[in-house]
């Protein structure tokens, strides 16, 4: 494995194959969880750790496991570890479990981490299918975060609140002061989905101007060097800068 | 593929079978291992969580028995809301009764049940009382939920604190809309119409049960209380 390769593994988890934006996979938890920014990310956290030792065993078994049973064994595997998640988090984090209540053991029926153990860490390497699954985790994350963050702040006026439950020292901010009346949708779960729609707009929008950015540099010669505008002409070479592969 | 076309379903079953409960074995002795290491951690949290809830409805200097260790078990108690039967929790000081920790559920908040603890001194007063549990919907009706309530200095909730069942007449335990002394926060009523009723029901069935809870043995399971 050389650099370019994790390079390339941390660029399609981060963004380019993005749970949140792209793939749009495991959808429910991160609805249900992201009306605080703490709640967003402790379940981005407990879905990252899943799907970082959920690819590792995969990977380090899968020359042990029979492609015709893969499936069944892929679920026992993810759904013993988050057991094991589920009981640390109810053992060492007991505020924040209650908090997260079911959504921890739900992250045995995200999508996501089965979609990775079975498209990337039954075909890898050890190594890269951990990584796979912590940068997969992380753009989750970030996802999750940025949603989070925006409901909170636009719905209860505040920031962080509810840290209390992780650091004890700490209490969340109050972002436009006490008397911020709240906006109550972007609580409720249609907030969620308006949120995450301004988020997947926004990053089509940073995609479509990345490719209209490289276009004209690459279309600009076929235009000199005809001396009219062919449509199909620009139109191919246009695509093909869209499409990086 | 070439399994199917080397060995027989039966076989090709049995090899497959016998592979799944290897790692069947496997994962379930991670598991295992698992709870046997975190069991300790996670009964301390919740004992933890559960005194955290009592300090905050009875203050620590009222009582100095084992709390968590005094407690009388109750069948289905419908003055309570409580259809499976629930656990009252027995304080007292220098052995003396000091107050009673009751379960109680309303059954008819806006977005179905909510759960309360209510602390109810040996004098019949309300020394605290806290939402344990509900659904009630975020900004509007979950201010009676004093982590929720804007109002931190004195939180809607905090209204009950001294009142003792006996101090008001039964029709004015219900809140001002209903023509009842407690206020309640306009355009989220029925959250504060259901808890404060159940407040009311389970001040008066600590007052007429006291003796009964607090003199029967910790650990018994009174059953003839739920009339």
């Amino acid at each position: 494995m050389n650099a370019q390769a994790f390079r390339e593994i941390a660029y399609n988890g981060v963004w380019k194959q993005n749970t949140g934006l792209v793939q749009l996979l495991g959808l429910c938890p991160i609805l249900a969880v992201s009306s605080t920014l703490v709640n967003a990310v402790s379940l981005g956290i407990a879905t990252t750790l899943v799907m970082a030792v959920a690819n590792l065993a995969v990977a380090a078994l899968r020359n042990f496991i029979p492609y015709e049973i893969r499936i069944p064994v892929f679920v026992l595997i993810i759904a013993a570890l988050v057991t094991v998640v589920d009981l640390a988090f109810n053992a060492y984090l007991h505020d924040l479990y209650l908090v997260l209540g079911i959504f921890i053991p739900l992250i045995v029926t995200n999508c996501i981490v089965l979609a990775r153990v079975e498209a990337f860490a039954a075909k890898n390497n050890p190594i890269s299918s951990t990584f796979d699954g912590i940068m997969m985790g992380v753009g989750l994350l970030l996802v999750l975060a940025i949603l989070g963050g925006m409901r909170e702040l636009v719905g209860s006026g505040t920031l962080f609140s509810g840290i209390d439950m992780i650091m004890p020292s700490l209490s969340g901010i109050s972002v436009f002061g006490d008397d911020y009346p709240g906006f109550l949708i972007a609580i409720l779960p249609p907030g969620a989905f308006f949120a995450l729609g301004c988020l997947i707009a926004l990053s089509n929008w940073i995609n479509a101007r990345t490719a209209a950015r490289t276009t004209p540099r690459r279309a600009a010669p076929v235009t000199v060097a005809t001396g009219a505008t062919e449509p199909s002409a620009s139109a191919a070479a246009g695509a093909s800068a869209a499409t990086p592969g | 593929m070439s399994t199917a076309g080397r060995y027989t379903a039966t076989r090709t079953s049995l090899r497959t079978a016998g592979i799944m409960v290897v790692f069947t074995l496997a994962f379930t002795a991670l598991m295992s291992s698992a709870y046997t290491l975190t069991r300790p951690a996670i009964e301390a949290s919740r004992a933890d969580a559960k005194m955290r809830l009592i300090n905050e409805l009875l203050p620590p200097e009222n009582f100095d028995n084992a709390l968590l260790a005094d407690h009388v078990d109750i069948g289905p108690t419908p003055a309570l809301g409580l259809n499976q039967g629930g656990r009252i929790f027995r304080a007292r000081l220098k052995g003396e009764p000091a107050a009673l920790i009751v379960e109680a559920i309303a059954p008819d908040g806006y977005a179905g049940r909510i759960a309360l603890a209510v602390a109810i001194g040996a004098d019949g007063r309300i020394s605290g009382v806290r939402v344990t549990e509900h659904r009630e919907t975020p900004g509007l009706g979950d201010y009676i939920d004093p982590r929720k309530d804007r109002n931190k200095t004195s939180p809607w909730i905090a209204q009950f604190n001294g009142v003792g069942f006996a101090d008001v007449a039964p029709e004015r335990w219900k809140v001002k809309r209903d023509g009842g002394q407690f206020d309640y926060h306009a355009g989220a009523t029925i959250s504060a119409r259901a808890t404060t009723e159940a407040i009311g029901r389970a001040a008066q069935f600590a007052l007429e049960h006291r003796d009964a809870l607090f003199s029967a043995k910790s650990g018994t399971q009174l059953e003839d209380l739920s009339k």
